[in-house]
C-alpha cells in the first residue's frame, strides 16, 4: 500500500506532466526513498496508482541501474569503475572492500549495513579513485582511507 | 558580476529572431561531443503564432561520459550562469517550459541548483512576464536514475516522460516533435553557459577568444598518470602538450605518455605525434579522433593498453539499451575477446574479430552512436597498439600482468 505521504508526493509528480505514467520514474523513485529499494508489491502499487501494467512499469524499472528492485543494506556504495578510476587503480578499493565487507559487487553484508555496487564514471575523474556512499563522494581514495570511511556509517 | 544582463538585454532589445542569428553568427558549436552548430540546431524549431505549444528548452546535464568531469564544474560553482543560459536559449526558440536533466550522483550541484532556480524565480528571471517583456519560462530540476543512454538526446526526452531511455528514429528531430510529441531543443550545460557571454559582449569578443577556427572558450579537463589533472577553461585551440605539460603538470614520475583519448570514452586514441594538435573540432577531426567533450584522459606506459580498452568496452556493453542487435550482441562479444586477451587466452583470430566488429558497429549499422563511439578507441587501439594486442597472444599472458596484476571481472 502506498502510504497517504507518498501519494501526496506522486500526485505532485503526476500534476507535471500530460499523463500519470509520465511520471512512473518519479513514483518510483518515491517509493524507493521511503524503503531503500522498490519490491514487486511496491511496485504493483506504483503501476496501478500511474495506470500501467506491472509489467511495462518493471521494464523502466530495470532499465535504470539506481532503481533497486531487490533488497538493499542501510548504506549502499556505490564504487567508480570507468576508465579514469582504472588508470588510478580502482581495483585495489574494490579488493580491500571486498575482504573486509567479505561481500562482492551485488551482495550485502550480513549485517545489513553495507551493499556494494560498481557504478560508471562518477565525473569526478581528476580526482580518482573515486566512489559515493549513499549521498556522500569520496575522491582520492587510497586504500588507507578505507576503515575510517566505512566506520562513519552504521 | 552582472548577472541576468544577458536576459535583460534579450528580452528588452532583441527579437528572438535576432538572438539565433547571433548564435548562429557566434559559430558556437555544441559542447556536449557532437560539436553541431547551436544556431543551427535552433533554427529548425517551429516559430510564429502557428507552432505547437507548449515548446521546452532541456539543458543535458547528465554528463556520464567516462573521463569527462566538465559540466560538473559549472553546475557547482555558477549555476545562475546555466540558468541565464537557460532563458536565453528558451527565448530564442520562444519554449515556455525548461528543464534541467541531472545525473543522479551530482548531488551538490542538485542542491546549488534547486536554491538557485528559487532564487530566479524570486527575482522575477523565472514565471509569468519576466521583467514585463510578456514572456514566461517555467523551470524544473530533473535528476536521472543512472543509465549512459540518457546523454543521447532522444533517449533523454524518453527517460524525462518516464519511459525506458532508449533512442528514437528521426525524423522527426525532436526541434518538431519532442518531449511529449512537441517541439523540443536540448543543449549541452557548457553549451547554454556560453550564452549570456555571446550576448553580453557580442560577436568580436566571442570569436577572439579562440586560437582556431572553432569560436570560444572550451572546459578542458585531464585525467590519468599526470601531476596536477583537473579542468579548466581555456581558449579554443590550445595545444594537447599544452594541456598535458603546462596546466596538468606533465606525467607522474615514473610514468610515460603513451596515448590519449582527447575527449571521453568515446573517442579515437591519439599518440605522440600529436601531442602539437590543437585541441579544436576541426584540428582534432584532422588527426583521426574527436574533439567529444575536450576532457582527456591519458594512457600510461604502465597500464596495459588491452586492459584499458577492455574497460572501456566493459561499460559499453553495460550500457548499451539493446535496442538494436549489433550493439547489443556486438559489444559483449567484443568485451568478452579482450577480457580473453587480457587472461593470456587470445588467439590471433581474435584481432580480425575485433577489426570487424570496428565496422559492423561503425557509423550506419546502428540506432545510435553509443556502438560507433564504442568502437573508435578500439579501431585506434588496434591500429596504434598492435603489437601490445599481439604480444599478449604470442606470450599468453598480460606483459603488464607483472607491474599490475590481473584482477578478474566480475
Amino acid at each position: 500500500m502506498l502510504t497517504a505521504e507518498e501519494k501526496h508526493q506522486i500526485d505532485h509528480e503526476i500534476g507535471l506532466v500530460p499523463s500519470p505514467k509520465n511520471a512512473c520514474i518519479e513514483a518510483l523513485k518515491i517509493v524507493q526513498q521511503s524503503y531503500g529499494w522498490v519490491s514487486d508489491e511496491s511496485l504493483k502499487d506504483v503501476a496501478e496508482y500511474v495506470g500501467m501494467s506491472t509489467a511495462e512499469l518493471d521494464s523502466v524499472a530495470t532499465f535504470y541501474n539506481l532503481i533497486f528492485r531487490r533488497p538493499v543494506g542501510r548504506h549502499v556504495i556505490l564504487l567508480c569503475d570507468s576508465i579514469s578510476c582504472y588508470v588510478m587503480g580502482y581495483e585495489g578499493i574494490r579488493d580491500h572492500l571486498y575482504n573486509s565487507l567479505n561481500i562482492k559487487y551485488g551482495q550485502t553484508t550480513e549485517d545489513g549495513r553495507f551493499t556494494l555496487l560498481p557504478n560508471c564514471c562518477l565525473g569526478t575523474c581528476d580526482c580518482a579513485p573515486a566512489l559515493m556512499i549513499d549521498n556522500d563522494l569520496y575522491r582520492n581514495l587510497t586504500v588507507e582511507q578505507l576503515d575510517e570511511i566505512l566506520n562513519k556509517y552504521t | 558580476m552582472g548577472g541576468y544582463q544577458s536576459v535583460r538585454k534579450v528580452l528588452k532589445e532583441m527579437t528572438p529572431a535576432e538572438v539565433q542569428t547571433l548564435v548562429k553568427d557566434s559559430k558556437l558549436r555544441g559542447r556536449g561531443g557532437a560539436g553541431f552548430s547551436a544556431g543551427l540546431k535552433w533554427s529548425f524549431v517551429p516559430i510564429g503564432p502557428d507552432a505547437a505549444t507548449p515548446k521546452y528548452l532541456v539543458a543535458n546535464a547528465d554528463e556520464m561520459e567516462p573521463g569527462t568531469f566538465k559540466d560538473r564544474v559549472l553546475l557547482e560553482g555558477n549555476p545562475h550562469q546555466l540558468i541565464e543560459g537557460m532563458i536565453v536559449a528558451a527565448y530564442a526558440i520562444q519554449a515556455s517550459i525548461s528543464y534541467v536533466f541531472l545525473r543522479w550522483a551530482y548531488k551538490l550541484a542538485a542542491q546549488e541548483i534547486t536554491k538557485a532556480i528559487h532564487e530566479a524565480y524570486e527575482a522575477g528571471y523565472l514565471g509569468e512576464n519576466i521583467l514585463g517583456s510578456g514572456f514566461n519560462l517555467e523551470m524544473h530540476l530533473h535528476t536521472g536514475v543512472g543509465r549512459y543512454m540518457c546523454g543521447e538526446e532522444t533517449a533523454l526526452l524518453n527517460a524525462l516522460e518516464g519511459k525506458r531511455a532508449n533512442p528514437r528514429a528521426k525524423p522527426p528531430f525532436p526541434q518538431v516533435s519532442g518531449l511529449f510529441g512537441k517541439p523540443t531543443i536540448v543543449n549541452n550545460v557548457e553549451t547554454l553557459c556560453n550564452l549570456p557571454h555571446i550576448v553580453n559582449n557580442g560577436l568580436e569578443w566571442y570569436w577572439g577568444l579562440s586560437k582556431s577556427a572553432d569560436t570560444g572558450t572550451k572546459l578542458y579537463g585531464v585525467s590519468g598518470r599526470v601531476k596536477t589533472p583537473g579542468c579548466w577553461e581555456l581558449p579554443m585551440g590550445v595545444t594537447i602538450r599544452e594541456l598535458l605539460e603546462e596546466y596538468a603538470g606533465g606525467m607522474q614520475n615514473g610514468y610515460l605518455f603513451k596515448g590519449l583519448l582527447p575527449g571521453g570514452a568515446s573517442t579515437d586514441f591519439l599518440v605522440e605525434e600529436h601531442l602539437d594538435v590543437p585541441m579544436d573540432y576541426g584540428s582534432i577531426q584532422a588527426a583521426g579522433s574527436r574533439l567529444g567533450t575536450g576532457t582527456m584522459i591519458i594512457l600510461d606506459d604502465q597500464t596495459c593498453p588491452v586492459g584499458f580498452v577492455h574497460n572501456l568496452q566493459h561499460f559499453f556493453a553495460q550500457e548499451s539499451c539493446g535496442f538494436c542487435t549489433p550493439c547489443r550482441e556486438g559489444l559483449p562479444w567484443v568485451e568478452k575477446i579482450l577480457l580473453a586477451l587480457d587472461k593470456g587466452e587470445g588467439k590471433p583470430e581474435h584481432l580480425l574479430t575485433l577489426d570487424f566488429h570496428t565496422k559492423y558497429l561503425g557509423p550506419g549499422n546502428t540506432f545510435c552512436a553509443l556502438a560507433p563511439g564504442a568502437m573508435e578507441p578500439l579501431q585506434s587501439a588496434l591500429k596504434y597498439f598492435r603489437e601490445d594486442f599481439e604480444r599478449h597472444i604470442h606470450e599468453h599472458h598480460c606483459p603488464w600482468s607483472k607491474s599490475k596484476a590481473w584482477q578478474p571481472s566480475i
